[in-house]
Order: C-alpha cells, then structure tokens, then sequence
C-alpha cells in the first residue's frame, strides 16, 4: 500500500462519511458544514488523479461560493433543527433514495459490464484519445487549464453553450419568481 | 418671520459619485496629519500644567506660624455632598500655649477619596480657610482603607499657605486689650 | 518504503514552510504594530512605545529607539493572549465555538504556499522561482483556499449563539459572495493580456505574470480599472474598513468575535493580519511588478544570488508599502453601510468588471489581429 493509496482512502473516508453525516444531522447549519467536509473530500480525491484545476474549481465554486450562498440563507431564514412530524416526507424521501441508489447501481453495472471499463482500461483511452481531442494541435491532453479551455472551446463548445443558456434561463426565471412575490407582498 | 428659503441639494457629478477624488483628500490629509507634532503627554516622566483654580485632593492646610487652622466647626462635614468627610471634634491640645483662645481642634479628620466627588464645597464653606483643594491630582491605592486620608496625611499634602487674617490673633489681641467685639 | 532521498525532500520542504510561516506571522504580528502606530500618528499620538526587552533596552541609543517605535509590543501582545484566562460562554456550541477559530487561520496560512517571493538562476541558466509549490494554477488556489476562511466567521457568528456574531457571521457570507465574483472578474483581463497566444505554458501562475512585467510595464498601469477593482475587492475579503462589516464595533459590537476572547480571539486577530500581508503580497505580483525594479527599466541588481536577495527585498518593501495603504485607508475613510456594501458590490463593481472584461478581450484580440508586438 503505497502513501497515495493510503491518502486515497483517507480521503475518500472523509467524502463519504461527510456526506453521511450531511444526511444525518438534524440542524441544517452542521449539515451544511458536513457537505464541506464532502467536497473538500472530494477535491482532495481530484487533487489525487493530479486534476488540479478541477479540484481548485470545486473548492471555489462548491465549497468556496454555493455553501457560502446555502450558509447565508439558512442563517437569513434562520432554519431550526428538523422537527418530527415529517414522516410522510421521510417515507416518500426513504423510497426516491432506494430508487436512486437503485438505479446507480445499475448503471454502474451495466457500464462496467458493456466496456470493461475497470478491467483493462479500454475506456479511458477512448475518453482521453488525443488525436481526436486536440484536432491535430500541438497541445497535449493534460489535466492543465490551457487543454480544458481548448476542449471546452472546440470539441465541447456546444454543450458549453447549452449549459450556460440553461444557467442563463435559471436566472431569468428566479428573477421573475422573485419579482412577483415582492410585488405582492408590497401591495 | 423669515421666509424659508429652501435649498436644493446639488446632484453629484460623476467623478463625486465615484468616491475616488473624496477618497484621495481623505488620504491626503490623514497623511498629512502623520508629520505634525504629535500632542502625546509622557505622563509619569512629563507631568500636566496645573492651572491655578484647579481643584485637585482636598487638603487641610497650617498658617504660616506652623498652627493647626481647623476648629472642627464641622461645617464641611455636614455639607459635603457625598458625606466623604468625618471630623472627630476635640479641644487643642494643652502644650501649644498660644491657640488655648481657640475653643476647638479636629482630634481626627478623615476625607474618603473614594467618596470625594472634588467640587470644592469645604473649600468654600471653611470659615477658617483651613482647607483647601490643591493640585494633587493622583491618590491612588491598594486597599479602600488606604484611599481614607486621615489627619496626619492632610497636613502632609496641605502644608502652608499664606494667610492674609490671622484671625485668632487679631481676636486675642482684641481681648487683650479690652475691647471685644 | 521511504528512502533517504524522500526524507531529505520532505524535511527541506517543511524547514521552508516553517520559514515561510515564520515570516508571515511575523509580518502579520508587526502588522498589528504598524496599524497602531500608524493610527496613532495620524491622530496626532505617539502609539505604543513602553515595552522594552531587559537588555536590548540597556543598548545605548539603539534600544530607545527600538523601544519607542514599539518593536518589543507585538511580543508582550502575544504573551497577553497566552496567558489570559480562557473563558467560554455557556451559550455556545462548544465544538464550533474552538473550530471556528482554526478554521479562519487555516486558510490564511494555506495560500502561502502557492506565493512566490522571489527568483534566482540555477546553474543551468534556467530561472527557479522561490515558492512552496510552484502550481500552474496558483491564483485560482489562493482565490480557492482564501474564499473558505469565511467559514470561520460563519462559523463564529453562528456558534456564539449571540444576535450580534449572528448579525456579523449573516453580513460576511453575503459580503463574499458579493466580492469574490468582481474579484475573479477583474483578474481574467490580466491572465488574458499575460498569456500570449501560442505560448505552450499555462499562465494562470503567479510566476508567470511576475515575468511578464520583468523589464516591461507594471500591469496597474495597463490595466487600471482591474487594479482597482481587484483592491476594493481585496479590501472586501480581508474584511477591512470601509468592508469590515462581520466586525464592525459600532454597531455590532464586535461582530463575529463578540464572545471570544483570549488565544481564540488572538488567532483569528492574526488571521486578519496574514490576510492582509498575503493579499498584499498577491497585489504587488499581478500589479506591481513582483520582485521586478520600476516599470520599463531592466533589474539593476545582478543576476547572482545577490540579485535574488535584492529582489525578494524589493518585492517585500512593496508588500509592505501595500500594508501601509491598507491601514492609511482604515484610518481614514468611515465604514460603508451594509445595504451600501452590497449595493456597490452588485450594481458598480460587478458591471465595471465585466464591461473592463469585455474591453480587453477586444484589445487583445485587436492587437492579436494587427500583428503589434504586445510591450
């Protein structure tokens, strides 16, 4: 067992049982804390597979902003310890949870079972095939800021974009739901 | 009656609504501010200037013969405002010859500074102008009964100061000669 | 396992981190000295200068000096903090209540390791820059790592189980969100003009722009409106005046530190300094020229070690000039109000931002197309 493979389940310790604890926790402000453990957990785990630029990006963007964003309003509507008359919403939440855990490990199976993807590694040189990638530029795949910004801005322009006008639309309809519940609650 | 003139607050202009140019006067003076002689007293090395009037400890004082000028009226006690004052009256003692005119002496006078609120009020009621507040400033000390300053301590801190009456004197004299009052 | 070869690496690489602690706490705890003397003398006082060591003090005219510039305070402070008497208010929620303290500090002492302070020639010719890990992506760290140190304001605000931390720890958290956007959109104009197109480095690195300014302009004269957005913001994330909204103890107290007191108080005290000197420090690589002489002039000191120490000296002094600025402008300008704090983060510094964006992507491209040599 080398240091990384000792790190690696450290690490991996702290995401999963941050994020079991983040289930667990009655009050939403320990809660909050435990899903900052997780990412950071998780961000660790980047850091491991040296993707350094995507660890950096969930520590600023999850742990850095979101939470911060979560944090705020929890304290601003200032949400107590979950009480117990919420059993319909735990046996409907215990269902959606069986099914999604459910249906995770079917997918699981299924990829694994289609590519062998764990087995020989076939599928990672699909991912990271570098000819197609790169379209003949004398940029290397690598982990490194420069090759995410080229494959964003080529190969994945189109999911790029869609995603940001999705984000776009999001915020045009919080600003529309915001708007008339003021409007309102002035009137 | 004055007719109200409104006036109108001008609207400010842009580089105003930036705050930068505000901003930088701000600094400019702040720097300034920095090399001006600093106002600083080094206080246990340089000590204040104590202005004449000042009413500072509240002290009881001897004429210039070196004689004890209270005859414990108890005037002060009874209109000091925070009762810091408490004068035990006794007769002057039988060695100093030339005061047995005097019909009284304090056999103890004590002032509790933690009670003195220094307005001056013995000072100004004192038909003898035996006591007086002077410009010791600092009592300080580490046990309440310390902060009492008792008969000994206020001739220690009063001392002397001119007399311009010598009141008794002048009474015994009077006596002395056959016509008093 | 470990071979001889992997200690040796990992016990030069911790006597630098020790090294590079030890500097910045003690440029933070002298920090807390300048900001006293400074305030003072801009008030027209003298500021602390009583603390003496028994001997240095007996040294002629070198110990009274030292004596009343203070330099002995920041260690009388500190020991004032060890020695108080730990009190812990019944309220709180104790485990948060001694996390949060830890958790502010951490992240402030972190981004250090990605911040080079200077530069020196190897034998091969090639330039080694002086730096605890040298990342290709070592702003986006800093702006990561410095952005979780809010979290031990909320977390202070929120354990203290007080109105008044609460009231702070609520302001902080809308106070960074607000300012870490405008941050990181002032910063791509700089990383845009830096990276030349074609080039096989990746420059999100601090090393990176610190050469390209060296014998070229300083970036805050190209890119002033990134410099000023980039400051304001800085002021925002170190919770300074006029943006030290968690804290602000006329209205709040004492902010998110209301119930803290003794070493805890200390550690998030030395917090805010090593905010202040790092954030100094980030300020004068992307803007001021690094370890770099005046603007358009070549380094005049040589390229030996001599040069490197010359250098690092340089980039220290204009760290600390920047330290200066950030107290000059505490004792001077009164603090924003909350609802202005958010107003000028949302509605001024968000669009300037963007719009100083926009401009430079067509500059660079402008300048790209026409085939000018960038300067």
């Amino acid at each position: 067992m080398s240091t990384v493979d000792i790190l690696f389940y450290f690490f991996a310790l702290l995401a999963l049982g941050g994020g079991m604890l983040m289930i667990c926790s009655k009050h939403p402000v320990p809660a909050a804390m435990f899903m900052i453990v997780s990412l950071v957990g998780v961000a660790a785990l980047f850091v491991l597979l040296e993707a350094f630029f995507l660890a950096v990006l969930q520590i600023l963007v999850y742990a850095g902003a979101v939470m911060v964003l979560f944090l705020f309003i929890i304290m601003l509507l200032d949400v107590g310890p979950e009480g117990g008359k919420a059993s319909r919403m735990k046996l409907i939440s215990g269902f959606a949870g069986a099914f999604f855990t459910a249906l995770l490990v079917v997918v699981f199976l299924i990829m694994v079972q289609s590519s062998g993807w764990i087995n020989n590694g076939e599928g990672w040189s699909e991912i990271s095939d570098t000819n197609e990638f790169t379209n003949g530029s004398n940029l290397i795949f690598s982990a490194s800021v420069k090759s995410f910004g080229y494959g964003l801005l080529t190969k994945y322009m189109l999911p790029l974009q869609i995603s940001g006008f999705l984000l776009l639309a999001a915020m045009v309809g919080v600003i529309v739901l915001s708007k008339k519940a003021s409007e309102e609650g002035s009137n | 009656m004055p007719k109200t003139v409104v006036l109108e607050r001008k609207p400010l202009s842009i580089s105003e609504r930036t705050y930068l140019p505000q901003i930088a006067t701000g600094l400019k003076t702040t720097f300034t501010n920095m090399f001006k002689p600093k106002v600083t007293l080094q206080y246990p090395e340089e000590k204040p200037r104590i202005p004449n009037n000042y009413r500072g400890v509240p002290t009881l004082v001897k004429d210039p013969n070196g004689r004890e000028k209270c005859v414990s009226c108890q005037l002060c006690e009874f209109v000091c405002p925070p009762k810091a004052i408490r004068i035990t009256p006794g007769s002057v003692p039988e060695d100093e010859e030339d005061r047995h005119h005097v019909e009284k002496a304090p056999e103890e006078f004590e002032i509790n500074m933690l009670r003195c609120i220094y307005c001056g009020y013995c000072q100004e009621v004192c038909p003898e102008e035996a006591i007086f507040l002077q410009e010791e400033y600092s009592s300080s000390g580490y046990s309440r009964e310390e902060m009492v300053n008792d008969k000994a301590k206020l001739y220690e801190l009063g001392g002397t100061l001119p007399d311009q009456h010598y009141k008794w004197d002048k009474k015994k004299q009077a006596e002395d000669e056959g016509n008093s009052h | 396992m470990i071979d001889f070869e992997t200690i040796q690496v990992v016990a030069i690489k911790l006597t630098f981190a020790f090294l590079m602690v030890g500097a910045v706490m003690t440029m933070a705890g002298y920090s807390v000295l300048a900001e006293r003397k400074v305030s003072a003398w801009m008030q027209g006082r003298v500021g602390p200068n009583r603390t003496v060591l028994p001997l240095v003090g007996s040294v002629p005219v070198i110990g009274r000096f030292l004596q009343g510039l203070g330099i002995f305070q920041p260690l009388a402070d500190g020991l004032k903090f060890l020695f108080k008497e730990e009190i812990v208010p019944g309220h709180v929620n104790k485990l948060y209540y001694y996390l949060a303290p830890i958790v502010a500090l951490v992240p402030a002492l972190t981004t250090m390791t990605v911040l080079p302070f200077g530069e020196f020639t190897n034998a091969d010719g090639n330039f080694v820059p002086l730096i605890l890990a040298d990342l290709d992506i070592g702003i986006l760290f800093i702006l990561a790592v410095s952005s979780l140190g809010v979290y031990g304001i909320v977390l202070a605000g929120w354990s203290s189980n007080s109105k008044y931390p609460f009231l702070g720890g609520i302001r902080s958290s809308a106070q960074m969100i607000s300012y870490e956007l405008a941050m990181g959109l002032s910063l791509l104009p700089v990383f845009l003009w830096v990276s030349e197109p074609g080039s096989s480095v990746s420059s999100l690195s601090l090393v990176e722009i610190v050469r390209a300014q060296n014998s070229s302009t300083w970036l805050l004269l190209i890119q002033p409106v990134s410099a000023l957005i980039f400051l304001i913001a800085l002021f925002a994330e170190t919770n300074r005046l006029p943006f030290d909204m968690p804290e602000s103890e006329t209205d709040l107290v004492g902010g998110f530190h209301t119930e803290y007191g003794s070493f805890k108080f200390g550690i998030f005290f030395v917090a805010e300094y090593a905010h202040i000197v790092i954030g100094s420090a980030i300020f004068t690589l992307l803007f001021l020229g690094g370890w770099n002489f005046l603007p358009w002039l070549d380094n005049p000191w040589p390229s030996s070690w001599i040069g490197t120490l010359i250098g690092t000296v340089w980039f220290l002094t204009k760290t600390i000039g920047l330290i200066f600025f950030f107290i000059w402008i505490r004792w001077t300008l009164p603090r924003f109000r909350y609802d202005q704090v958010m107003n000028l983060g949302w509605t001024k510094l968000l669009p300037l931002a963007l719009a100083n964006l926009v401009f430079y992507i067509l500059l660079v491209t402008w300048l790209d197309q026409s085939n000018f040599n960038l300067p």
